[in-house]
């Protein structure tokens, strides 16, 4: 199902030809409007009139996650503060959040984006669309919300938390389609589950899931649990919000990248080498559409991987596979390189089951010592203590030559992890160094 | 004719237990046999109580994991040797025991002992040729 066909299905010659003549104007428009933009071209000698094909990108220099932080809050904005109609902000879990600007047309882009994510994933006209994605500075509720309501499907504001009342109006309302985090969406399961709740008795038949990594094991738990398809979104406030790629319903294998706003590239976190299609690295994007706040060669710190061979859906766009982690979030362990959704896939694999887990790291004397908490459910559950260790030595064992890392696996209470209605946290560095 | 016994995962960490009791007694939950098997960082708190229902869903209510897992109980004389014949028996039968308990009954000289076997069918038969008394459940959770 698709909302824009024409764009969505265009032939890769005309897309590259309209891709560069939007490169070209963003490129020139933030060259003469952010002084940011202006002085990193300069000291890295490259002017708008070097941007003749679409791989002369590669001269300009990359925009960080700390340059948008040290222009807080409008530093970055390209439109003067009369044309601009909307704010939104990103967490901030490390210092100031990072402020980001839409014009009229940017919400109108947004949407129109957004309304072509839901249909991809089997949105029509006369579905409900149950939000509960957090309204807010957050992009995910109001993104969703304006492009449903684009699509001309019914939304239901739900926003997110209150988890019981979520549950009553899933039965009440009968909505068709959710968007959530996936991890609040298991969340809502648990909680279905202890009302008496059958997602069997509701009427979903599809999930839009994203703002956070998750695995594809995760997907079939979610699948089975929530009785619907799940399809990943990927998006980024400082690109634009959710609506940057999404997964199709026929397909379920990648997510195609709307590449007629936004140019993806991969390339070598450490050297910033620009890798090619098949090669996996960090995710950059460059917006060739946004007028408030455009970004120029943007670090993800996604990993991820780009695949340019046709979808069966018939789009003809570029698509990325499931992040596979943050090349910042990555945790270094006695020198091996370890990822948290690593970690998960080994529980998976050797319990068959989609854990609540935390890694924590301390240092003990001069050691780094990674501990791996699990809650225990039912499904794991024994009443003998020797079964319930031998979980435990299992889950060490499969960490150690999956990963190369020695862990401590600890099993802990159900609910003990700390939950949060957005993100779930996933890692607790404690070390001081 | 075989007993329930709730299983309880808790962490091993000041006032979980407590948490425990506190919900059986807002409950109206009473104890028949209590054990705790621990380690270092958590236990499995192994319970007979008088409704094994209610306590099963108080416990979920309250977020525990809590398993069910059948058990055989017996009567044996409140004497040296009492638990030894039973043992013998089984032992000789390779029947293995993966955690027993015990406690004594107030009326009565005789103690009550709750086994959990692999394989429960072929004990009991074993225990019945022996003459041992297995306590039925309904019995035991209204004791």
């Amino acid at each position: 199902m698709m909302f824009n066909e024409e764009f969505e299905t265009m032939p890769r010659e005309a897309l590259e030809s309209i891709q560069l003549r939007r490169l070209q104007a963003t490129v020139a428009r933030v060259y003469n409007a952010v002084p940011f933009y202006r002085r990193r071209f300069d000291e890295a000698g490259v002017a708008p009139a070097d941007i003749r094909t679409l791989a002369d990108l590669r001269k300009l220099p990359f925009t960080y996650k700390a340059d948008l932080r040290d222009s807080y809050p409008y530093g970055m904005f390209a439109v003067p503060m009369e044309l601009v109609t909307r704010i939104h902000a990103s967490s901030g879990t490390t210092g100031k959040p990072t402020v980001v600007g839409y014009t009229t047309r940017d919400i109108q882009t947004w949407a129109e984006l957004m309304a072509r994510t839901l249909a991809a994933a089997g949105t029509r006209r006369d579905d409900i669309v149950h939000n509960a994605y957090g309204y807010g500075l957050f992009t995910g509720g109001l993104g969703v919300h304006y492009g449903a309501e684009k699509l001309g499907a019914s939304v239901i504001p739900i926003s997110g938390g209150n988890t019981k009342r979520q549950v009553m109006i899933m039965k009440d309302f009968g909505p068709t389609v959710l968007t959530c985090t996936p991890s609040y969406a298991l969340h809502v399961a648990e909680a279905a589950e202890e009302m008496g709740v059958s997602f069997r008795d509701l009427r979903f038949k599809a999930g839009i899931f994203g703002a956070e990594p998750w695995s594809e094991r995760m997907r079939r738990e979610i699948e089975r649990k929530l009785n619907l398809k799940a399809m990943d979104v990927y998006g980024l406030s400082e690109v634009m919000g959710p609506g940057v790629a999404i997964e199709c319903i026929e397909a379920q294998d990648g997510l195609h990248i709307f590449e007629d706003h936004f140019i993806p590239e991969i390339i070598n976190p450490q050297t910033g080498e620009a890798l090619p299609y098949g090669t996996p690295g960090e995710l950059v994007f460059t917006t060739i559409t946004k007028e408030a706040f455009p970004v120029i060669r943007y670090r993800t710190r996604d990993l991820s991987v780009l695949h340019p061979e046709p979808c069966r859906c018939g789009r003809t766009m570029v698509r990325m596979g499931r992040i596979q982690g943050r090349s910042d979030d990555m945790l270094i362990i006695r020198g091996v390189n370890v990822f948290p959704s690593q970690i998960e896939s080994v529980i998976m694999e050797t319990r068959r089951f989609a854990p609540h887990y935390q890694l924590v790291v301390e240092r003990v004397g001069t050691l780094d010592q990674l501990t791996v908490l699990v809650e225990v459910d039912e499904s794991l559950f024994s009443d003998a203590i020797k079964n319930l260790q031998s979980i435990e030595r299992d889950l060490e064992k499969n960490i150690r030559e999956t990963l190369g890392v020695t862990t401590r696996v600890r099993l802990v209470e159900p609910k003990s992890i700390q939950r949060s209605e957005g993100k779930a946290v996933r890692v607790i560095d404690k070390r001081t160094i | 004719m075989n007993v329930k016994q709730l299983s309880i995962f808790l962490e091993n960490k000041p006032g979980r237990m407590a948490e425990v009791t506190r919900i059986f007694e807002a409950g109206r939950i009473n104890i028949r046999a209590l054990a705790l098997a621990d380690t270092s960082e958590f236990g499995i708190l192994r319970v007979i109580v008088n409704d094994n229902e209610k306590a099963q869903r108080l416990l979920k209510e309250h977020g525990y994991t809590v398993g069910v897992t059948e058990v055989v109980a017996v009567e044996v004389e409140d004497r040296p040797g009492g638990l030894h014949r039973i043992l013998a028996a089984l032992s000789e039968d390779q029947i293995n025991v993966e955690y027993m308990y015990a406690f004594v009954r107030q009326s009565g000289r005789n103690a009550v002992l709750i086994f959990r076997f692999d394989d429960v069918a072929a004990a009991a038969k074993r225990l019945s040729a022996e003459g041992v008394r297995i306590i039925d459940g309904q019995d035991l959770y209204a004791m």
